[in-house]
């Protein structure tokens, strides 16, 4: 008899054991392509081992900040969610995600480029599978029947013959609006894809050194004349400035698009050859780029995080990253995973991405004060559309910025909070 | 059963009454409270941080209010300066610099008078904008929209052919959800490929004619009113429908064997047999417009240069978005202050009418 | 004679501007659904011509096929349609109740509770929705296990959550009040010459005569329910409770499907359209039936 019950008992036990810990996440909704190659992903890590089976549940991308926040404030967090890039310090100050230095294998880590990482406090709180970039789009065709020369990564336009260009192209009558600076675009769009402007100049939206002071840095001289060129546009008439779509570029009504390199795979579709990938204008101290997009985390209050951090680590592999970039065409964070894909690798007609990131990137300030600069910086730069005087426009963020951060009593860490309390 | 001379069972009542008032009271009343307690905190809505009181900072932050003048930039000669826009004032940091205690101002609103400028400076110069343009929004949208409704009542109410057709048309923009509606007006009032001003183009002839709708500040408040009007006519005429048909068709039948006119009919009968009903588009239509938020939120973001920003919008952002809920809460609670304020006025000046 | 051509010549214009007023009132609605039928591209091509208010020649139900593979449509409407449904025959029933005791009941406080409902009209639900969020993660909601009563903490990701907080409407109560009022005080005499308590009174005769009204709050009260969007957001993170309103979001993206979106919106606008089609005409009968007039 007791054999037969310790038998049964053990088999049970093994069949307990045997049942894979179910993790949760959640991700944000994208595109067909991201979504399906996600979902593989996903799957091939539930096939590779059995200890694990990861979940996951699709929220609508532009309601996954209200969504996550609404979670967060009553602790329904689920282990692992996507978190976009410059939002993470914001979140590890605020308790929501746990640091993964420990979780992690350094040999996972240390291949990352910057724009596959989300710092905090000198602690890595989420990594990512790829990285955008910023670039002017045009066609190849059309430069030359305006008479207008290819910028290239040796010899990108200034600022100033940037404006030359579309002002002699606007006045030659064939472009409404010869640059479309994808203005249909709200939110985040418009401090990742304008900030580097400022970067460009030599201002900045944040003292880097102590993530306290904006005076001076984002209302400087430098950030003025940056300020004051992007009203230009707008003022001319050279940018359209409420459009009714993005598809301005690609319908032929713009000359020039300055977008993500997520339109890459689309353009590269219905141009061929005819498209030209060209750097972003240089203001002064040589063009640059946002870093970083969307990226992976662990919840604080996760039960299993040994699991979440596996299925991390199956997120990082270069041949993972390597079959999400050609799924989706977005940039791989590692020199290995770029290498596997044939876009990317030395010589592939995508590399020249690669390089730019390598380049010109600069990823977003990492503080938690980032959601508000955000913000402030987004209203600025549509007052400035509007037609505000740009020193008011700059002033009134700089001190909006300022007093978030004041009111966050600096956004100290949890170090600076536990002395204080003593 | 038993009642006591003059009232109704307790009992009866309670259960007549109870369900709605302990849902009004959980749902509605609970979290009302629960936020203006949180106006007297520095409450977030994500922070590790401890929420501490802070008594009546939020309010003050949110009210306070000085007038100043400026006056104009003279050049080394004590000449006034100028450019295209007019005379030449300092920025308001200059100001600032010159006048100490208006650290932490700026200007809510500002005009010139003769060679000054004078300046409404606010710690939070967005909330009396956002006040003012509520109003206005609501001064806007009211008359379009009741107006608009009582003349689609009136022409439904005929016996005609198909105006059940007309009935449904009519209120089809009530069915659609804000959010589409927004997307669908702002492709409309685009500049320069919309349909509202390319028939303006072929009406007048003019192809530089059709404003920057939703660009301009002087005009995208007056877009959005439009807009709402559309979207809420055709409920406001159903309530107008439900009280046309009230009115008994024999006070019609008595004023036009006295002789009277369809005009007059209108005057004497339709009216004031509507009055109520009048009362009743006219609160609801009122209260509503003060809730503004999701049209702006989708078509303008409060834009351009804070014309269309609400005092809800205001709100939402401080709260949701700058996660600041103390302050969120604030502006929300003095706002339901003013409106309370407001209705209570209007209902006293109905009263007094009905007299 | 000349009457009869007379009124023949009133109508006419009377017609032609009710027609005008219509296509104000569809067109944007026309955009929509059109659009629904073409692709992308073609939909921008001449966004201010006539052509985009009218189907092209590439007519296609390839956005609605897009729009139903994509996301889990059909689980959304079912999910609105059944809370629409309870939002409404509950609102109508509590509401109306408490109308009814505010107008013809008389008690102690009852001036200032209306005072009350006519001061929660003014609160917009922006306002609340934080605090009423996390109310609701905090309360207890009954669960059936193995036979067992169980109580589980919080109503997320539920259909109750984003029924039960909108039953009491200030609006409806409001509504039925005014109405209420305007029914003449005979019919209650009459009721309690028969022996009928307020009970009987309330639904057997009063709500039977109040046809247009309840119609009204319906429309009022399923609307609502169906256009909610951001408190689903706030409540709801996984696709089982998901409404319509959400889901629209899937399509906004680094690349806004315009075709989809459009198709997604026809499909979730319409059934609200059919909806009102059918009170409508419970709407004309009973007002045609009631015995009020006269």
């Amino acid at each position: 008899m007791k054999p037969v019950l310790l038998s049964l008992l053990a088999t049970l036990a093994c069949q307990a054991q045997a049942a894979p810990v179910e993790i949760k996440a959640w991700r944000h909704d994208t595109g067909d392509a991201e979504m399906i190659a996600s979902g593989q992903m996903v799957e091939r890590f539930n096939r590779s081992q059995d200890r694990w089976k990861v979940v996951v549940e699709s929220i609508p991308q532009g309601s996954y900040t209200e969504s996550v926040t609404a979670a967060s404030l009553v602790g329904h967090l689920p282990c692992v969610m996507t978190i976009d890039q410059p939002a993470v310090p914001n979140f590890a100050w605020a308790g929501n995600i746990r640091p993964l230095d420990d979780l992690l294998p350094a040999a996972v880590v240390a291949p990352l480029l910057p724009g596959g990482r989300g710092v905090y406090d000198e602690r890595l709180y989420s990594v990512g599978q790829f990285d955008v970039v910023l670039a002017l789009f045009a066609r190849r065709s059309a430069l030359a029947r305006e008479g207008v020369r290819v910028a290239t990564i040796a010899q990108p336009y200034t600022a100033q013959e940037l404006y030359d260009i579309v002002a002699k192209v606007k006045s030659a009558g064939r472009y409404r609006f010869p640059i479309d600076l994808n203005g249909k675009a709200k939110g985040e769009w418009v401090s990742y894809g304008f900030s580097p402007w400022f970067q460009s100049a030599g201002a900045d939206l944040i003292d880097r050194a102590d993530y306290r002071r904006v005076d001076g840095v984002l209302n400087g001289a430098p950030a003025l004349g940056v300020a004051r060129y992007y009203a230009r546009l707008f003022k001319e008439r050279l940018a359209e400035r409420n459009p009714a779509d993005e598809k301005g570029f690609e319908q032929g009504r713009s000359l020039i698009q300055y977008t993500g390199s997520w339109k890459a795979r689309d353009y590269a579709e219905s141009f061929g050859d005819d498209l030209v990938v060209m750097p972003p204008p240089d203001f002064g101290h040589g063009p640059r780029v946002g870093a970083a997009s969307w990226q992976w985390a662990i919840a604080r209050n996760c039960r299993h995080p040994e699991g979440a951090a596996a299925f991390l680590a199956h997120v990082l592999s270069a041949p993972e990253m390597a079959a999400m970039s050609r799924a989706t065409g977005l940039i791989p964070v590692t020199v290995e995973a770029a290498a596997l894909t044939e876009r990317y690798r030395p010589g592939g007609d995508g590399r020249v991405y690669f390089d730019f990131a390598a380049r010109y990137a600069i990823p977003r300030p990492a503080t938690p004060a980032y959601p508000a600069i955000s913000a402030a910086f987004e209203k600025a730069m549509s007052d400035l559309r509007g037609g505000k005087d740009p020193d008011e426009a700059m002033d009134e963020a700089v001190e909006a910025i300022e007093y978030d951060i004041a009111r966050n009593n600096g956004y100290r860490n949890i170090h600076a909070r536990e002395a204080a309390s003593k | 059963m038993k009642t006591i001379l003059g009232r109704d069972h307790p009992l009866a009542v309670s259960g007549f009454a109870g369900p709605a008032l302990i849902l009004f009271g959980v749902f509605v009343l609970l979290p009302l409270l629960l936020a203006a307690a949180a106006t007297f905190t520095n409450h977030r809505l994500v922070s590790p941080e401890p929420t501490r009181y802070v008594g009546l900072d939020n309010y003050t932050r949110l009210l306070a209010l000085q007038v100043t003048t400026v006056a104009p930039l003279r050049d080394a000669a004590g000449d006034l300066q100028r450019d295209e826009e007019g005379l030449r004032y300092p920025t308001w940091r200059q100001v600032r610099q010159a006048q100490p205690d208006l650290a932490g101002y700026r200007p809510a609103w500002q005009f010139e008078l003769g060679e000054r400028r004078v300046v409404l400076a606010a710690t939070d110069p967005l909330f009396y904008r956002s006040l003012i343009n509520t109003f206005l929004f609501a001064l806007l949208v009211l008359p379009l929209q009741c107006g608009v409704a009582l003349g689609l009542a009136l022409l439904v109410n005929q016996r005609i052919a198909g105006r059940i057709f007309f009935r449904t048309v009519y209120f089809a923009p009530v069915v659609t959800s804000m959010v589409v509606a927004s997307i669908v007006w702002s492709f409309m009032l685009n500049t320069d490929r919309g349909l509202i001003n390319e028939l303006l183009r072929a009406l007048t002839g003019n192809p530089d004619a059709g404003p920057d709708w939703l660009g301009e500040s002087s005009h995208a408040l007056l877009a959005i009113a439009i807009m709402s009007a559309w979207q809420g006519a055709g409920f406001q005429m159903l309530v107008f429908l439900a009280g046309l048909q009230s009115i008994s068709s024999e006070l019609y039948e008595a004023a036009t064997l006295m002789g009277a006119n369809a005009w007059q009919r209108f005057i004497h009968v339709t009216l004031p047999g509507l009055r109520n009903t009048i009362v009743f588009v006219l609160v609801s239509t009122m209260l509503m417009a003060f809730g503004l938020f999701t049209q702006v939120d989708v078509m303008t973001s409060g834009g351009p240069l804070d014309s269309t920003t609400t005092v809800v919008y205001h709100a939402v952002r401080s709260g949701f978005r700058q996660q600041d809920l103390g302050y969120g809460s604030t502006i929300t609670v003095v706002f339901f202050g003013i409106v309370l304020l407001v209705s209570l006025l209007q209902r006293v000046l109905l009263a007094k009418g009905a007299k | 004679m000349t009457h009869l051509i007379r009124r023949a010549l009133l109508r006419l214009p009377m017609l032609l501007g009710m027609c005008a007023l219509g296509l104000v009132f569809a067109t944007p609605l026309l955009f929509m659904f059109t659009a629904s039928f073409k692709h992308d591209d073609a939909i921008f091509a001449n966004l201010a011509s006539w052509a985009s208010y009218v189907p092209d020649a590439g007519w296609s139900l390839a956005n609605y096929a897009a729009i139903f593979e994509r996301s889990n449509l059909p689980l959304f409407l079912l999910n609105s349609t059944i809370i629409a449904a309870l939002v409404v025959v509950g609102g109508i029933l509590v509401n109306s109740m408490l109308a009814f005791s505010l107008s013809r009941m008389r008690w102690r406080g009852r001036g200032a509770v209306l005072s009350v409902v006519v001061a929660m009209l003014v609160i917009p639900f922006e306002v609340i929705a934080i605090p009423l969020l996390s109310l609701v993660a905090r309360l207890p909601w009954p669960g059936f296990e193995a036979g067992l009563l169980t109580w589980q903490i919080g109503w997320f990701n539920s259909l109750h959550v984003q029924i039960i907080p909108f039953l009491a409407n200030a609006f409806c109560v409001f509504l039925f009040y005014q109405f209420f009022r305007d029914i003449p005080p005979e019919l209650d005499e009459a009721a309690k010459m028969d022996g009928a308590g307020p009970w009987a009174l309330f639904f057997r005769i009063i709500l039977p005569n109040s046809g247009p009204v309840i119609a009204t709050a319906a429309i009022v009260l399923f609307i609502a329910a169906w256009n909610q969007y951001l408190w689903p957001i706030m409540v709801v993170q996984g696709e089982a409770a998901r409404p319509v309103q959400p889901g629209i979001q899937q399509f906004f993206g680094r690349s806004n499907s315009w075709g989809q979106i459009m198709a997604y919106a026809s499909v979730v606008t319409l059934p609200v359209l059919a909806v009102f089609l059918a009170f409508q005409r419970q709407f004309v009968a009973s007002v045609a039936g009631s015995g009020i007039k006269g």
